[in-house]
């Protein structure tokens, strides 16, 4: 057994055995759900179709739809494909970063956030889908044999690199998050009684069933699928930044690109992570799981992300003038003092000055505290992206080109749209699956859950002699004194 | 005669390990343990080979970045060779450096996914598959132990019984045995 020092807070408060882990989880899949689930699924349900609607409106009548001009090409689809594949970053890093450091926080959350990683990026991919107009003809961007004198993609292209790195990410991430389910599906699956409810989850768990030699390949299956999606993680939105790196605009051309979107990446998936995880954890009781600690540790994590995203900010903007490039230099002036300053300064309140608040232990300890200020982060990022894509172009080298960008109603639409889809999706999920990584918490339970680190009253070291959980707690009221 | 195998149920993961441990040090061959999570330590004890997997994972990856740099190789310098914003076009090792991010995901998306199938076959866990797991509590909070007669012909069953009645069982079984 790993041995953690006691000094560090336990990850799982209260008196939990094996078993009561497997309750909570399992209690909301069970029972019924609470009025307050059907209110939310209404709604999002009606935001997304209302979302779907603006789609499909899209693609019957053409771009022309969206507020796009001669100028400015590229507005809110992109902003909203960037912003929404930023979010997807989150759930990867939690669960093969934080795996790779042995960080065991991360158990908590990483199921839950690499749900939420897995409908970011389907809601990312449907902007640059429909952006092409027409959507019929969307597997183009594939290398496939055609009929135009084998003409092939081409793969100089950061564009093509995006199709590989985001359908390349999509389809690992789910593979990954599949592949922990598969023994909470089993749990489930030896547990309800309904036997439409049985018949489905013995389905989806794949017929695990747990022996030494399956649990050997599970453990460096997640290994290797974290080494791997490690890389990934950060190839994903380094490519995406290259789509503006590579090319010559002003305001894009900018060589600290990857590194800054990565990191923003990061720190707008971590905000979405708690401003998800702040209403579920309370929702669905499950406090003793995910607590003040492990909503710290995420705080941490946007301290630095925001920071390093801080830095880029103001490196850009004294390289654009100490590079003397006068085309450079006016389009960051622009951003800060040009029609659209006020986007441009959300963006520096959101992001650089906001979260250097989390260096106060009380207030990154206040949930209240942290869910505003998540939610500010996610407002944040997405002026980021606008501030970026809209600012460097809308006023190009000929003045008289020179314009403003207003969304339509579909714009609106379709952004809001994606949002009701998301929720949808993920309030699906935390109805049927199982939220917490079961058969991981339970791993760590005897090194980092709160009775047993304090040794069920008899203090530290009580466990190593003491094996059976049951036994314990019948003698624990006789001699309570020798605590500590 | 139908083989009979003694599942063992134990509550706690350290016990069984240790029960495991002195069975196996009387010379008891233990056929596998089935539990929620993975018990640490409990391969070398019974005899559970290192998984190789990892190496199917390198396997799978190589074969990736060898088809990415066929193919675009193939499709950029061999079939239709274009002139791109003043890129090399007629030299793979001069165009190579633009070519390096999509040879990198497809290595990551053959490993990743070649893995998970041989994972899911290795497993024998697909879609529909039944459960084979001898008591559903074993994905729960129980611990089971899989102990074969003919395995351990050096003892009768009932020995065999009696030593793991020791270990701090919480339940044993005698079951025959079904299929293999």
């Amino acid at each position: 057994m790993h041995k953690e020092a006691s000094i560090r807070e336990p990850l799982i408060l209260g008196d939990k055995s094996y078993h009561d882990i497997t309750e909570d989880v399992c209690r909301p899949i069970e029972n019924d759900a609470p009025k307050a689930w059907y209110l939310m699924i209404t709604i999002a349900g009606l935001v997304a179709m209302w979302g779907i609607g603006c789609i499909l409106y899209l693609i019957g009548t053409g771009i022309g739809t969206w507020g796009l001009n001669k100028t400015v090409g590229w507005a809110w689809d992109i902003t909203n494909f960037v912003w929404w594949v930023g979010i997807g970053h989150a759930g990867t890093l939690i669960s093969a970063v934080l795996l790779l450091f042995r960080q065991k926080w991360r158990m908590a959350i990483n199921r839950s956030a690499e749900a939420m990683t897995i409908f970011a990026v389907m809601m990312a991919a449907v902007f640059p889908g429909i952006h092409m107009g027409r959507i019929w003809v969307a597997y183009w961007v594939f290398p496939l044999p055609n009929q135009f004198g084998s003409l092939w993609v081409n793969f100089n292209s950061p564009l093509l690199w995006d199709v590989f790195a985001i359908s390349t990410y999509f389809s690992v991430s789910l593979v990954f998050w599949y592949i922990g389910l598969i023994p909470d599906f089993a749990t489930i699956r030896d547990r309800v009684t309904r036997p439409v409810a049985k018949k489905i989850y013995s389905i989806l768990s794949f017929g695990w069933t747990g022996n030494a030699k399956a649990w050997n390949r599970f453990e460096i299956v997640s290994l290797v699928l974290a080494g791997l999606a490690t890389p990934l993680v950060f190839s994903v939105h380094s490519i995406v930044s290259m789509d503006f790196a590579t090319s010559i605009v002003p305001g894009w051309h900018t060589t600290i690109f990857p590194p800054y979107f990565v990191s923003g990446a990061v720190f707008s998936g971590f905000a979405m992570v708690l401003t998800l995880l702040l209403i579920m954890r309370k929702a669905m009781h499950l406090e003793n799981y995910i607590h003040v600690k492990h909503v710290e540790y995420m705080n941490i994590v946007i301290i630095v992300t925001g920071s390093i995203v801080g830095v880029a900010y103001i490196t850009e903007l004294f390289i654009s003038w100490y590079s003397g490039v006068e085309y450079e230099a006016y389009a960051f002036i622009n951003r800060a003092t040009g029609p659209y300053w006020w986007a441009y300064w959300s963006m520096m309140t959101c992001n650089v000055i906001s979260p250097q608040l989390f260096w106060f232990k009380k207030l990154r300890r206040n949930l209240a505290f942290t869910f505003v200020l998540s939610l500010v982060v996610n407002i944040g990022m997405w002026f980021e992206r606008f501030v970026i894509i809209v600012t460097s172009i809308h006023r190009d080298y000929i003045p008289s080109s020179w314009t403003m960008f207003h969304p339509t109603w579909v714009d609106i639409g379709v952004f809001i749209g994606t949002i009701g889809i998301f929720f949808f999706l993920f309030l699906l999920f935390a109805r049927f699956f199982p939220v917490l990584a079961l058969n991981e918490l339970k791993s760590i339970l005897k090194s980092s859950g709160e009775n047993y680190k304090e040794g069920f009253g008899y203090g530290e070291g009580y466990w190593d002699k003491h094996a059976h959980h049951e036994e314990i707690d019948e003698s624990k009221n006789d001699n309570n004194d020798s605590n500590d | 005669m139908a083989d009979k195998v003694i599942y063992a149920m134990y509550d706690d993961d350290d016990v069984l390990k240790d029960g495991a441990k002195m069975l196996v040090g009387k010379g008891v061959h233990v056929a596998d343990v089935y539990s929620p999570f993975p018990i640490h330590g409990i391969d070398p004890i019974i005899g559970v080979k290192h998984t190789r997997l990892g190496i199917n994972a390198f396997l799978y990856g190589l074969t990736g970045t060898t088809l990415a740099i066929i193919a675009i190789n193939y499709f950029m310098i061999q079939d239709w060779p274009m002139n791109i914003g003043g890129k090399p076009s007629f030299s793979m090792l001069e165009n190579l450096p633009s070519f390096i991010p999509i040879i990198f995901e497809f290595t990551v998306l053959c490993a990743a996914h070649g893995m998970a199938i041989t994972y899911l076959l290795r497993n024998k866990t697909l879609p529909g598959m039944p459960a084979r797991n001898p008591d559903p509590r074993t994905t729960d909070d129980k611990f089971v132990m899989e102990v074969r007669v003919n395995e351990n012909t050096q003892f009768s069953g009932d020995e065999l019984q009696a030593m793991i009645k020791e270990t701090g069982i919480i339940e044993i079984e005698e079951r025959e045995l079904q299929g293999s």
